[in-house]
């Protein structure tokens, strides 16, 4: 599919659909290291106005990884309501823009019209959107899911207590919790990113966090992040977990690349529902993010913007309870500043909610980026304000296993307080009974870690 | 109460029990977080002693790196090796070793100066313990993990053990990981590399990551694979 248009008296011509949606993207180191980014301002607002007048058939009639080829492809494909794509195939992506933007569609209507696009067609759009495009659309989109409690209601923000240690500690991680709960965090999950991945340390970090969430009647669910055939392990030798996580990536030598398969995340899937311990239907935890797909070379010079949208093609076959982009955590070769994760956060976010999916961001960075705090404090209010379904936290910002920066519980209580937010509801509901919370607002117990030992 | 803070936080290197006024942070603890936060971002630009090097008797290869800027921004050109890299190698190492060991500044040059000491010996000993034989060990600058497939290319190990400076954080700034894989070539798998990280006095004690990476590679001698094929 050639296409060519003249901009400022200077032809342009793009040799692919593939092409068009790189050049068209923001800028963006990732895109400039795989050697398929716009040369300059120009070529790039090129590629933006000859990719609004793409039509939705042609972006489904020329596939940049063909179903047969690759597996992520045909989940999209099998998983599109032809129904919904036919009434909209002939509009261009500026049409779809401007019908997600329109004051006439409200977000159960963008749910309806995004069962019907794949997520190329998402990602086009995002093209074209400005950063408060992308904050005005997904505000409108509600997403409710449910593993024990329910989270993503209109008006809340639900956040995950990660109260990681670097020796996997139990007493340390368990303190750590202690302080997240103390600020009223932890209503989307409390869940551990584990540093030895053997299935009786698995085991151990989801009984510990069970133990927790049993001894105080938390309304939360627990979560630890090792690889899933680690999990599915520990789980199969009667681990409780609420929920299973996975890393997903937008192609299928992408996910081969992290050692799992559709195959493999199906078999987790029934595991899950059989074995887990949540009463609801929404049991995944998955994690995505711009640019694992060129880090494991396996990006088929497709841009990072659409391969991530593809990460929520294949995430909603799963009916996650969480969906979370690390948005940050990469590293400056494929989001070089605070400029780029700014954009990508909320571009991820838009294309999840876009595809029915329960976003969450981990609002973060390295210290090997060009980035710091106050970008944090920016990037998390714009998310705030664009309705994201919960965000992450580590003590005072500063996670000392992973090794970043993610937002500290003060961040997530000061959202809420200046947003008018507020914690899931069960939960909130919890922070009243047990003292931490009254009439809405922080206690004078809030803050205080050891609060929990005078409980116990 | 006071008491009972400082005993959880006994537990963990996380800044908890830190206190607030309304909802934000304290003056002391916020500004403790923005300075740990510099001495970090000052980190990632540190070199490695050339006389830490020659104690361990490590001569240094470089990798098509040129400037830490090229080092952030092109990951590919830290997993190559300079044409000069290549034939040193070649010219010093033991080829086809049982256990190939190379150390790497990474992204956290410290993280070597910090944990060589510690690190290194009980590796070795780890190994002999494990009844597993070493080649010809060296420094790799501005090293990538993937740079282990162009060395195992080159010199065709049975097992790889990479120790690299992860990029650091801000409880601590000279973390080390040790990436292990079962013979790493061009093409290799990330689900084929095995990871211990957070190899630190307050991480994961030297001493301890020694023990496991020497029963790790024999189990990936055993059974001929690595990563999440590898039955523990």
């Amino acid at each position: 599919m050639e296409k060519k248009t003249v901009l400022l008296g200077e032809t342009y011509q793009f040799a692919s659909l593939k092409e068009v949606l790189a050049k068209a993207n923001e800028e963006r180191s990732g895109d400039e290291l795989a050697g398929i980014a716009a040369a300059n301002m120009k070529e790039r607002m090129a590629a933006k106005v000859v990719l609004a007048d793409v039509t939705l058939s042609e972006i489904r009639n020329y596939p940049l990884l063909s179903p047969e080829e690759d597996e992520v492809s045909r989940i999209i494909e099998e998983g599109l309501d032809e129904s919904i794509y036919k009434a909209v195939q002939r509009w261009t992506v500026a049409d779809l823009r401007e019908y997600i933007l329109s004051d006439e569609q409200s977000g159960a209507d963008l749910l309806k019209l995004g069962t019907g696009l794949t997520s190329e067609m998402i990602a086009a759009a995002a093209k074209i959107m400005s950063n408060l495009d992308l904050i005005q659309a997904a505000s409108k989109i509600e997403i409710i899911t449910h593993c024990q409690t329910h989270i993503g209601a209109a008006g809340t923000l639900a956040s995950r207590a990660q109260p990681n240690h670097p020796s996997d500690n139990l007493q340390g991680m368990r303190a750590s919790a202690y302080e997240a709960l103390s600020y009223g965090i932890g209503d989307a999950m409390i869940g551990i990113n584990p540093v030895i991945d053997t299935t009786d340390n698995i085991a151990a970090l989801l009984k510990e966090t069970k133990e927790i969430i049993d001894q105080f009647s938390i309304p939360t669910q627990n979560c630890v992040l090792s690889h899933v055939t680690s999990q599915i392990r520990a789980i199969e030798k009667g681990a409780p977990a609420d929920l299973i996580f996975q890393s997903l990536a937008g192609s299928q030598a992408a996910i081969e690349s992290f050692g799992i398969s559709v195959s493999m995340l199906d078999e987790a899937t029934a595991l899950i529902n059989e074995k887990g311990t949540a009463t609801g239907p929404n049991r995944w935890y998955l994690e995505t993010g711009q640019g694992s797909e060129l880090s494991s070379n396996s990006h088929f010079d497709i841009d990072q913007v659409t391969l991530e949208s593809r990460c929520y093609g294949l995430a909603r076959r799963y009916n996650p309870f969480l969906v979370n982009t690390v948005v940050g955590f990469i590293g400056p070769e494929y989001l070089y500043d605070s400029k780029q994760v700014m954009r990508a956060g909320l571009e991820d976010h838009f294309m999840g909610k876009m595809h029915g999916l329960p976003m969450g961001v981990d609002v973060c960075y390295t210290n090997h980026m060009k980035a710091d705090q106050n970008d944090m404090d920016n990037l998390s209010t714009l998310l705030a304000a664009a309705g994201v379904n919960f965000v992450i936290g580590v003590p005072m910002a500063d996670d000392c296993m992973l090794n970043y920066q993610s937002l500290s519980y003060h961040d997530i209580a000061t959202l809420r307080s200046v947003m008018k937010l507020k914690p899931a509801s069960a939960f909130e509901q919890w922070l009243e009974q047990i003292g931490i919370m009254q009439n809405g607002k922080l206690s004078r117990h809030a803050g205080d870690p050891a609060y929990f030992l005078t409980l116990a | 109460m006071n008491e009972v803070v400082d005993r959880l936080k006994n537990y963990t290197p996380a800044r908890i029990g830190v206190g607030r006024t309304g909802t934000r942070p304290l003056t002391k603890e916020f500004l403790s977080f923005r300075i740990d936060h510099a001495a970090a971002v000052d980190s990632v630009y540190g070199e490695v002693a050339p006389e830490l090097l020659e104690s361990f008797q490590l001569f240094s290869v470089d990798t098509c790196i040129e400037t830490k800027e090229h080092y952030l921004t092109r990951p590919d050109q830290g997993r190559l090796l300079s044409e000069a890299g290549e034939k040193m190698i070649w010219e010093k190492c033991v080829k086809q070793p049982q256990v190939q060991v190379v150390v790497s500044d990474g992204l956290s040059a410290n993280a070597i100066e910090e944990n060589m000491a510690d690190v290194y010996p009980a590796l070795m000993d780890s190994l002999e313990a494990n009844g597993l034989s070493a080649g010809t060990p060296f420094f790799v600058k501005g090293g990538r993990v993937g740079c282990m497939d162009a060395i195992g290319e080159l010199l065709k190990p049975d097992v790889f053990v990479l120790l690299i400076g992860e990029r650091p954080g801000l409880v601590c700034a000279h973390s080390m990981s040790a990436y292990m894989c079962y013979r790493p070539r061009a093409g290799t798998r990330e689900s084929e590399r095995m990871v211990i990280s957070n190899i630190h006095r307050r991480g994961t004690p030297p001493v301890e990551a020694a023990a496991h990476i020497g029963t790790i590679l024999s189990k990936m001698i055993e059974q001929k694979t690595s990563g999440v094929g590898l039955v523990m």
